[in-house]
């Protein structure tokens, strides 16, 4: 092999290295860093794994909210129309956190199926639905609609 | 009456689009000169059309037209006047037309300097430029007219800027953000008009370089306020939250960044011609993907507030033919212009191709991520959505291993480089690096953070190596301020961007590994401690403020018993909309941020309260503006403004076509 088509060789498998090790590298990283979303019902019906992060959320249910008189700590309960699910937060909540409005959070579920949120996020617009509460509604109306 | 006129000129102005497009691009390949100048005058004419537009826009928002629809939904009586003029592109339709000016804009000046390229060349980008704003005026009048009415029944006020937008640096946020977009725009149009020709050599990239540059520095600087915004006004004290609108405007930064340079290379030494101009196509497709990911509704956020599945379909098309034509132009044009020239394995060429595939890397780590929630939504595999520390994990180790190369790069000279030249240059600055990124480690915080020491390492090693280089360009003149009066301002500003490079690495090391954050309910006249300060809340006063209502906390700020300032973070509801709103308290300083944000009323006077210290934070903005001036002063060199001595001959009739050659004379070297 000639001296020039050795280096294009080298820099091809160089190149070909690299690709491949970042490919891995951002498969391994998305497989560990993928929140799924699962409903109130869902979440009632056990099909979300308990102690593992996931994404959850529903609409507020109205006077469901409980502050602890000593510290941030807030309990209320989100529905999707079909389930009800506990969640417990401590710490500021979003500007736009009412009773009624639909919210989405990040967080693991403890034994007794609780939701215990670390992050609740805040949306900029107070006619915001996030999707999947959206999701989740329409389709508890479905099927309430096929019985 | 006015709303009309702006419409009407909106329409003559794609109109004159239109003709822009096909006129000079004929012309070019049929060597009608005055065909190839006609570009100059539609680009002109549709520059001064599409200003004429906005200028309506602006009025009906300053006179409170509520009869227009835009206007009704964006601006109240109430607000203030310059947020009327600044919710002109608060909403869709208006940071649309806002776009399309930018993009004439810049049309307007490759017309002005268009004289200085060759005929063909010139006529040709203006021609791009004229189909890329053709598609775009097509979608502001087909989906989205700012000046539709609401008649015969207009409301008697309208519904109100979004409050987050009220704000100064929205003011200035979008215009530099498409700044960089669309200027993004002419690097594409010289890079089709190179494949058009066939032809692509130094001269082309001396040409295309200061105006990539340039549109590289506003996108910097947008990206820069847009986080800088987030920062103070979202009220969680973060600067980047790998929010999808986010990840649109950084993904043609990483390309663009990888584009200048490339760029260089093919200035310098002829070579990766075809890959620059890929990266010329790619930059500026992520450009209208980052719209198509804001404006179509599949992504909502702040921005993306009236979406609209029409819309969407109509941006994706576009994109889907501005990309499939580009690239069926450079598979059937590239093998032209490919380049002969070899470089040794160790050269500063390489590293450029190492700073060039970790930039790509990383991109497309960031467009994996940012569109997989989509694909599994739109594949109906379920919800799901990709955390930050996705993106962590994989673009901080490449960030860090950019400035490793970085360090290198500098050193190396073009074409070949030694082994033994590199290891002498180097030793002494890589072992400074390694001792001062340990010992900072141990030193500063309480504990021994490797990412943070490995950061503070990495700016070492950059900073050291920009030094060494400066002193080895001035080793050989008679003292060091000749020689430093020798470089040239494009050294400079490449010194002073990668120097950006480093502060802002400092910023994001610091504000990331040795932040204090305590949330925390307070009474009035609880003390709590934080660091080296101790917060004292004396309760909350009500402000009434223009459009809006607010709570103000007072919070006094101690350090070793001394007070140091008092913040007034607020809490407002604006009136038309109803919407609270977080107005955060900062103290800004050079060493440390102190940020304060209030959250909620508990009862009895007793509020849940943010407090943050946030060490060096402002080293990220600051970093972001050296290297935006960087780039600005790299521009400013002479050479980019070499006039072509042929501009007499040009004219003379007979020596079409020759001149043209002789203009790209050299063409494939």
């Amino acid at each position: 092999m000639n001296p020039v088509r050795k280096q294009r060789l080298l820099l091809i498998l160089l190149l070909v290295a690299g690709v491949g090790v970042a490919v891995a590298l951002a498969l391994f990283a998305l497989k560990e860093n993928i929140n799924h979303y699962y409903s109130p019902a869902q979440i009632v019906s056990g099909e979300a794994p308990i102690g593992q992060k996931i994404r959850g959320g529903g609409v507020v249910v109205p006077g469901s909210l409980k502050r602890d008189p000593g510290g941030l700590k807030v309990t209320f309960k989100v529905s999707d129309g079909e389930g009800e699910v506990e969640v417990e937060y401590t710490g500021i909540l979003p500007d736009l956190f009412r009773e009624g409005q639909g919210i989405v959070g990040t967080g693991k579920l403890d034994k007794n199926r609780r939701f215990i949120a670390e992050e609740l996020l805040a949306k900029h617009d107070e006619n915001y639905m996030p999707p999947e509460v959206q999701n989740a509604i329409d389709k508890a109306h479905k099927s309430e609609g096929n019985q | 009456m006015n709303p009309e006129l702006g419409l009407f000129a909106l329409i003559l102005a794609t109109c004159l689009a239109l003709l822009q497009s096909v006129v000079p691009l004929v012309g070019s390949y049929t060597g009608r000169l005055r065909w190839m100048s006609a570009g100059r005058s539609l680009a002109t004419g549709q520059f001064i059309f599409t200003l004429l537009s906005f200028s309506c826009l602006v009025y009906a928002f300053l006179t409170d037209d509520f009869s227009v629809k835009y206007v009704a939904s964006n601006s109240n009586s109430l607000l203030p006047s310059i947020y009327k003029f600044t919710a002109t592109w608060g909403g869709h339709e208006g940071s649309l037309l806002l776009w399309i000016l930018t993009l004439t804009g810049w049309g307007q000046v490759v017309a002005l300097r268009s004289d200085k390229l060759p005929p063909e060349l010139g006529a040709r980008v203006l021609s791009v430029l004229g189909m890329v704003s053709v598609g775009f005026l097509l979608f502001i009048l087909v989906t989205s007219n700012p000046f539709e009415r609401l008649l015969p029944f207009p409301v008697q006020d309208g519904n109100d800027l979004n409050p987050l937008l009220q704000d100064l640096g929205m003011i200035i946020h979008p215009p530099m953000l498409y700044m960089g977009y669309v200027g993004f725009a002419v690097a594409f149009a010289f890079a089709i008009a190179a494949l058009m020709g066939g032809q692509l050599d130094s001269a082309w990239s001396r040409w295309a370089r200061p105006w990539t540059t340039v549109a590289w520095c506003f996108l910097t600087a947008g990206i820069a306020l847009g986080s800088w915004w987030a920062y103070y006004e979202l009220g969680w004290g973060g600067w980047w939250f790998w929010d999808p609108v986010e990840n649109a405007s950084l993904m043609p930064w990483l390309s663009g960044t990888a584009l200048i340079h490339s760029l260089a290379v093919t200035e310098k030494r002829g070579l990766f011609k075809s890959w620059t101009l890929l990266l010329a196509i790619a930059t500026f497709s992520l450009s209208l993907f980052g719209t198509f990911l804001v404006r179509s509704g599949v992504l909502t956020s702040v921005h993306a507030f009236a979406s609209d599945p029409e819309r969407g379909l109509f941006i994706l098309a576009y994109l889907v033919l501005v990309v499939g034509a580009s690239l069926t132009l450079f598979a059937f044009k590239a093998p032209e212009i490919r380049s002969k020239i070899t470089f040794s394995l160790l050269s500063r060429e390489t590293l450029i191709l190492v700073n060039n595939v970790l930039l790509v890397t990383s991109c497309a780590t960031v467009l994996l991520g940012t569109m997989f929630p989509l694909l599994v939504d739109a594949l109906d595999l379920g919800m799901i959505s990709v955390g930050p520390p996705y993106f962590n994990t994989l673009f901080v180790p490449m960030a860090m291993m950019l400035a490793f190369a970085l360090g290198i790069g500098m050193m190396l000279n073009w074409k070949k480089g030694t082994v033994s030249w590199l290891v002498q240059q180097l030793r002494w600055i890589f072992l400074a690096s390694v001792i001062g990124g340990v010992a900072f480690g141990f030193m500063y915080g309480d504990k021994f953070v490797i990412s943070e020491a490995l950061a503070i390492g990495l700016v070492i090693w950059v900073v050291l190596a920009i030094l060494k280089d400066m002193y080895n360009k001035t080793r050989n003149a008679s003292n060091l301020f000749a020689g430093l009066k020798k470089l040239k301002p494009s050294y400079y500003g490449m010194q002073l961007a990668h120097f950006g490079i480093a502060v802002t690495f400092v910023g994001a090391a610091m504000s990331t590994g040795y932040s204090l954050q305590k949330d925390i309910r307070m009474n009035p006249g609880d003390t709590v401690e934080l660091g080296e300060y101790a917060f004292r809340f004396d309760g909350v006063k009500e402000i009434q403020g223009a459009n809006y209502m607010a709570n103000a906390g007072i919070i006094s700020i101690f350090k070793d018993q001394k007070k140091v300032t008092v913040l007034y973070p607020e809490k407002r509801v604006y009136k038309v909309k109803g919407m609270p709103m977080t107005e955060a308290g900062i103290d800004g300083g050079f060493t440390r941020d102190l940020y304060v944000a209030l959250g909620e009323p508990l009862g009895e006077g007793s509020w849940a309260v943010r407090l943050h210290i946030k060490p060096f934070v402002r080293f990220l903005w600051l970093g972001a503006m050296f290297m935006a001036l960087g780039g600005l002063l790299a521009v400013s060199d002479k050479r980019y403004r070499v006039r072509l001595k042929k501009k007499a001959g040009i004219r003379s009739k007979t020596a079409k076509g020759k001149i043209a050659g002789k203009a790209v004379a050299g063409g494939r070297a």
